[in-house]
């Protein structure tokens, strides 16, 4: 074993001990369960916009979309359909995907800044449907009346939905089957292949790979991850609302991204760590909290654009 | 029935023209600076509020006349400092720099005047209806239709014929030979972004005027000027203030037949255009594609 691998592997260990054991060693920093588990299901967002972002280079600022609609589709189907935690995870991880895949088809060709600005005004779309379709969405009330199910398996269940510290491990492994899938098909010819697109297009393309077709599905596997995440955030707060499908959420995904390194595969989870403890603290402290994020964001794009993470390793090269 | 249709056909221009104006701003930024300016609802509600300020002095005509060049002296100010920093790098950063901007100055608003509304006061002269039969096209919307047309028709004139107008329509097309031909490209996108701002500006009067002011207001001004600019076609301003006026009448239109889908209209006409034509109706090939 080199001592490369041995160091990567020390730091997943390093990284899962941390986030398995972190409703014990929250608290003493002040932090709660309830948070934990928001800060795993946001920066698992967060991962699924940089499979994309970072790692085909493909910006898409429309991606609160999807997250929104798995929310909102897991809801439906806890309050309307049957009342099953998993059930409410499938549905809302395939109606967002497939949404995404299918308006993806429509985008591809678009590149760069349009690609952008495309992404963001179709991502609005959802916005309004979810604002305006009082009947069925509650509009800008949001979506009650649902609240995550035990865990049932015959022998035994596993409440979920008043032990904070079950729902964390529960998000826990949704978010490692979800992050382990991530890293599986990033290491994977297709993996390698995105990343060849982000570095060099056209000369992807003159080796004959067909550019359009790959980032189709980054992009469409992506609003899988995304929705997924958003369905986990629909039962973290059993709640959905139409800010979850705003494009400010976009956005936020995005900074978080950056701002751990969105080169990096775990600098975004990094990224949502920073990103949502600070709203969380500053929201609690000032009002014009608003304000301190929009000066962090701009210091961030001006001084630190390649993130903590990569600000790390591009001192360990040098 | 016909006359609803010509009272929502009215009504769609005026949101159109308005529309326009944001969107030629924005398109203007854009095509030289090659940013979204995620801040340009912040500048429109910037320009509000100063005219909110300047009216007990200067009146409403003063302060129309007096608000946009102080936003656009805000936004010059911020380009210098913030926006030009971030040219030639990828386009997620200008992005993300507008898009803290927003946030910075809608929460400084809301800091500075407080989140509740506050009015602009209008000459009582331009705020009676016209006519007893047509009621709705009340003096200040004409006003504001005739304003967006002579403020854009004077830009198409400085666009074409001014020295300064060729340079941003040749920077548009390579921005890199206008440099070589000896340009100040600097100065240009600067003032090119002043320009974009002072309409943004100009539009929040305006809009101040018609609806009161909210910190919050330029939010829902942004969206339609983006899809006017991609039904219009990216590159083009012409296609731009097309864009918007198509996109204000077919809102317009839908409000009579169906009205909850007014909002959804615009979105659906952009998805058409991408799938039948996908550079916009005047759009060029290739443009920041």
């Amino acid at each position: 074993m080199t001592a490369e691998r041995q160091k990567h592997l020390a730091v997943l260990v390093a990284i899962w001990g941390a986030l398995v054991f972190a409703p014990y060693w929250m608290p003493l920093f002040g932090g709660y369960t309830a948070l934990g588990s928001r800060v795993l299901v946001l920066g698992l967002g967060a991962m699924a916009v940089n499979f994309l972002l970072g790692f085909t280079g493909v910006l898409s600022f429309g991606h609160a979309a999807w997250f929104g609609l798995g929310a909102y589709a897991c809801g439906l189907t806890l309050k309307f359909v049957a009342s099953s935690t998993p059930l409410g995870l499938v549905a809302g991880t395939l109606v967002g995907g497939v949404a995404g895949g299918l308006l993806g088809a429509l985008l591809v060709r678009r590149r760069g800044i349009y690609f952008a600005m495309v992404t963001i005004a179709f991502g609005q779309v959802f916005y309004y449907i979810a604002f305006q379709w009082l009947s069925v969405t509650g509009g800008d009330d949001g979506l009650r009346g649902f609240a995550r199910q035990p865990l049932d398996f015959k022998l035994f269940r596993i409440d979920l939905l008043h032990n904070d510290v079950y729902f964390y491990y529960f998000v826990l492994v949704c978010f490692a089957l979800a992050v382990g899938i991530m890293a599986f098909i990033l290491r994977s010819p297709f993996g390698r292949t995105m990343i060849a697109i982000r570095e060099n297009e056209r000369r992807a393309r003159f080796l004959g790979i067909q550019i359009e077709l790959h980032i189709w599905i980054a992009f469409t596997l992506s609003c899988f991850f995304m929705a997924f995440a958003g369905a986990l955030y629909a039962l973290v707060n059993n709640f959905a609302d139409p800010r979850m499908l705003h494009y400010s959420l976009s956005g936020d995904f995005i900074i978080m991204a950056v701002m751990g390194g969105m080169r990096t595969f775990w600098g975004p989870l990094l990224g949502a760590i920073v990103f949502v403890v600070l709203q969380d603290y500053l929201s609690s402290v000032t009002v014009n909290w608003m304000s301190f994020i929009g000066i962090l964001i701009v210091l961030i794009v001006l001084f630190f654009p390649r993130g903590v993470l990569g600000l790390l390793r591009q001192r360990r090269t040098a | 029935m016909l006359e609803l249709i010509f009272f929502n056909v009215t009504n769609g221009l005026i949101i159109g023209a308005f529309y326009a104006l944001m969107a030629i701003g924005l398109s203007l930024i854009l095509n030289l600076s090659g940013v979204i300016n995620f801040a340009h609802g912040g500048f429109l509600v910037i320009g509000g509020y100063l005219a909110y300020v300047l009216t007990p002095y200067l009146g409403f005509w003063g302060a129309l006349l007096v608000a946009p060049f102080l936003t656009a002296l805000i936004g010059f100010a911020v380009e210098r400092l913030l926006i030009r920093r971030i040219y030639g790098r990828d386009p997620l950063y200008g992005l993300l720099l507008t898009f803290g901007l927003a946030f910075i100055i809608e929460d400084g608003t809301r800091q500075i005047w407080g989140a509740n509304g506050l009015p602009v006061s209008v000459p009582p002269a331009l705020m009676s209806a016209l006519s007893s039969e047509f009621f709705f096209i009340t003096g200040y919307r004409m006003f504001m239709v005739a304003t967006v047309a002579v403020v854009v028709a004077l830009l198409f004139v400085l666009l074409r014929y001014t020295r300064f107008g060729v340079r941003i329509r040749a920077g548009t097309l390579d921005l890199e030979t206008v440099a070589a031909l000896g340009v100040n490209v600097r100065a240009l996108r600067s003032l090119n972004f002043a320009v974009g701002i002072f309409l943004a500006g100009l539009a929040g009067v305006l809009a101040g005027g018609q609806l009161g002011l909210e910190p919050t207001m330029g939010d829902g001004l942004l969206m339609p000027s983006f899809i006017a600019i991609i039904v219009g076609g990216v590159g083009s301003l012409t296609g731009t203030l097309i864009g918007g006026l198509l996109i204000g009448v077919a809102s317009g239109l839908t409000a009579v037949v169906f009205p909850s889908a007014s909002e959804a209209v615009i979105y659906i006409m952009m998805a058409l255009v991408l799938l039948l034509r996908p550079r916009g109706l005047l759009g060029e090939e290739g443009m920041l594609t």
